[in-house]
């Protein structure tokens, strides 16, 4: 503590925001260096400031820091500061965000090199550092939303980025607007926590509810809980509110990366975390928290299974992994799930990252069916990738296997039947995990290469060439955050490789910190985290033999390689198989390519009966009827008078002389017969 | 003794007579006189007022009416006559340029 000033924690959130405004105002006119030099500088101070803050604290000893600059609201009861509060919790939030996110800015400084609009990429993802540092290092449920609301306008913003293209646009709004929904939850829940406890800071509230054993499953405190959840689908893709992420893929890929992957759809799971004294409280929300992300995890990994655009895959892919979170977090194992958030956070960036480089490989391609053999191509992407890929679908000793199996565990082993069936659909997920993974490694690196390079490649880049010169890039219909100097199949530059083995290295060795006891580990993540959620510790530390927990590891191990098996079959040994198996089952096939028509559901079901209402009932009756009607009213009023009043303007001497004496009439007949009507009172 | 209420009622029977041959006629001329006639109607109620009370002030305050009257004939015969001159016409409702 005494080495880091507590006030050098508005530090971490401000630089990133002193970026956005630098290259915001001034980055039109700066050169393409001058940019990417102020992005990444301005991120790469808070990820240094963050490493010597987890430096300091921890030789120091100290559990928590906070920092209040003064009141913010202030009203007769009631009081919001603008403070800052860092636990560990919040800390191993700010290592994913700074860091993850500098690994990411420094790639995109390769991946866009060729955009149009290279300065305004770099503001927008500045400001969602920002936004994103204030809203893990939030004291207050306000401040929180402040970041909550802020990174969403930066989502917005980024998955627009494209926005001369209209499917961009369009996926810009749904995911504001899908977001909006979650978020009157987020503001009911903090409407109901004014209402019974006067503050919204985090430790008066944790500490109220702390006091109050008998609050246990109290009416108010499920609401509130459950008005959370609400708020927490929203912001991490889960059902209901999932729709949003897979369309936001339309952003440039580092954006998918950094936004949809890595740290703000893991707001909600963070929310959910911080608040875990709410939730603990709440039987009735953690069992609804813990179906939510159990059903979620196998319907996103089911549409992940058939999904041939290879973003697509990985955002599906990105909705169950939050699924398996949220399942972590409604078992009460909030560690677990923070600590999948973080092995996530490092195989998923990586995934989207080497994605990113394999359709900057093929000049702008997505579609997997029009990939294949890139293995020897571009091999650090494919080596790189394959850490990933291997993270993700739980193969020891990569990163995703130690979290994935933690929650799985503690799923299994927690009281109640209920548990045993979320294990099992979690299990099943981790197979059906396993095998999409393992069909996109197969369909991108290996077999045939399905993309005609001499003709389809040249033409494309020459054709992209061409708009580079021009100011047309952003009008061309495939230029996706695409490379624009594709001269054939070739390797990505260094920056963009490095950010790759780097979070390859993260994605094999991330999970080791969070080994469990049974196989020779310490759980240190576990026990760091302990501090942060002691009340849940108790229902953690159910014993179980060790036993139990290598069995259900090996059990786990074998259905990764079960899934891994028939991705290897389906899509290396035996290609022609697939469409057999389609061709059997073709309803299945089409409930699943068709995302089994959610998004046709909302639309005809929500979306549209809302349109015609507001385009029959408030745009005709209301919009065009009240609002235009009165002041058309008004106006025509006006206008009346004034064509009166004009006629009487005729130069006729008589007439205005006639006026004249019927004025002075009435004056008189007012003063002589009027008179009465004030000298009474 | 003649009551003033009769002055005032003879005031207020030439003011009118003023007033309407000011609207209904269109002679120039004619509304001239009538603007005299309503001036005039005016002065005799200064002077039943001034008798009434007996005070010289009302009576004084003719004169200067009168004189001022007089003056405004002058110029108001002769913007009669130039109006003649220009527009050979002497019908008010035909000089009607002043209008939107």
């Amino acid at each position: 503590m005494n080495a880091m000033p507590a006030s050098y924690l508005w530090l971490i959130p401000l630089l990133p925001f002193a970026g956005f405004l630098i290259n915001g105002t001034l980055g039109r006119r700066l050169p393409r260096a001058a940019v990417s030099a102020v992005a990444l500088l301005f991120t790469a101070a808070p990820a240094a400031l963050v490493a010597w803050l987890w430096a300091t604290m921890r030789a120091a000893g100290e559990l928590t820091m906070s920092s209040d600059a003064g009141p913010w609201i202030q009203i007769t009861g009631f009081r919001v500061d603008f403070a800052f509060t860092v636990d560990h919790l919040t800390l191993i939030m700010l290592g994913v965000v700074t860091g993850v996110g500098f690994i990411i800015h420094i790639y995109s400084v390769g991946y866009m090199a060729e955009e149009e609009g290279y300065w305004r990429f770099f503001a927008y993802l500045n400001l969602f550092m920002f936004f994103m540092s204030v809203l893990v290092l939030a004291a207050s449920f306000l401040l929180l939303f402040v970041g909550w609301e802020g990174v969403g306008l930066a989502s917005y913003l980024l998955i627009g980025f494209y926005f001369r293209k209209t499917s961009a646009a369009n996926a810009g709004k749904k995911a504001f607007l899908v977001n909006r929904i979650g978020d009157v939850g987020f503001l009911l829940a903090m409407f109901l926590l004014v209402a019974h406890f006067g503050s919204l800071d985090f430790t008066q509230i944790f500490a109220a509810v702390g006091q109050h054993p008998e609050w246990q499953g109290a009416r108010f405190l499920t609401a509130i809980a459950l008005l959370l959840v609400l708020g927490a689908t929203g912001k991490s893709a889960q059902i209901p509110l999932y729709v949003w992420l897979p369309d936001a893929m339309e952003g440039p890929t580092p954006v998918s990366a950094l936004i949809h992957a890595a740290t703000m759809v893991t707001a909600g799971i963070y929310m959910v975390a911080r608040c875990h004294t709410l939730f603990d409280r709440s039987p009735i929300a953690l069992a609804v928290v813990a179906c939510i992300g159990a059903a979620t995890a196998i319907f996103a990994a089911s549409i992940g299974m058939v999904q041939h655009d290879i973003k697509r895959v990985l955002a599906y892919s990105t909705v169950s992994q939050l699924g398996y979170m949220f399942l972590a977090c409604g078992m009460g194992a909030y560690a677990a799930g923070i600590f999948h958030l973080l092995t996530h956070a490092f195989f998923k960036a990586l995934l989207f990252l080497a994605a990113g480089s394999v359709i900057h490989a093929l000049g702008g391609e997505q579609d997997m069916r029009r990939m294949g053999g890139l293995r020897t191509r571009t091999p650090i992407t494919f080596w790189t990738m394959s850490a990933g890929v291997f993270a993700i679908a739980g193969i020891p000793p990569f990163a995703g296997f130690f979290s994935k199996d933690e929650i799985l565990y503690q799923t299994f082993t927690s009281p109640g039947s209920l548990g045993k069936v979320l294990w099992l659909v979690g299990l099943v997920t981790a197979g059906m995990t396993s095998f999409y993974m393992f069909r996109l490694w197969f369909k991108t690196f290996f077999g045939p290469a399905h993309f005609d390079e001499q003709r389809d490649l040249h033409d494309r880049g020459a054709a992209v060439h061409l708009q580079a010169g021009t100011h047309a890039v952003m009008v061309a219909d495939r230029d996706e955050g695409r490379a624009a100097h594709s001269h054939g199949v070739h390797e990505s530059p260094w920056i963009m490789l490095l950010p790759l083995v780097i979070l390859a290295i993260l994605s094999v060795i991330g999970g080791w910190v969070g080994v469990p006891a049974a196989m020779g580990g310490h759980n240190e993540i576990e026990s760091f985290l302990a501090p942060v959620f002691s009340s849940g510790a108790e229902s953690a530390a159910i014993p179980a033999g060790g036993g139990l927990e290598i069995g259900l590891a090996i059990v786990s191990v074998l259905v990764a390689l079960a899934g891994f098996y028939v991705a290897y079959v389906f899509y290396y040994k035996k290609p022609e198989m697939v469409a057999a198996i389609v061709d059997r089952h073709k309803a299945a096939y089409a409930l699943l390519t068709n995302k089994y028509w959610v998004d046709e559901f909302y639309g005809n079901f929500l979306v549209l009966p809302l349109l015609m209402f507001t385009r029959g009932v408030l745009d005709l009756i209301f919009e065009r009827g009240v609002v235009n009607g009165s002041a058309r009213a008004a106006a025509m009023g006006t206008r009346g008078f004034a064509w009166f009043a004009r006629k009487q303007i005729s130069g006729n001497i008589r007439s205005y002389a006639g006026w004249l004496a019927i004025g002075a009439a009435a004056v008189l007949a007012v003063m002589i017969f009027g008179r009465s009507l004030w000298v009474r009172s | 003794m003649v009551p003033t209420a009769y002055y005032l009622v003879l005031a207020a029977i030439l003011f009118s007579i003023g007033v309407a041959a000011f609207l209904i006629k269109r002679n120039v001329i004619t509304i001239f006189i009538s603007i005299e006639l309503m001036l005039n109607a005016v002065n005799l109620t200064f002077v039943a007022f001034a008798h009434m009370w007996n005070q010289i002030s009302g009576q004084i305050f003719v004169f200067f009416v009168m004189v001022v009257a007089a003056a405004e004939a002058a110029v108001g015969l002769a913007i009669i006559i130039s109006i003649f001159r220009t527009r050979q016409t002497l019908n008010v409702d035909e000089i009607d340029l002043m209008k939107l």
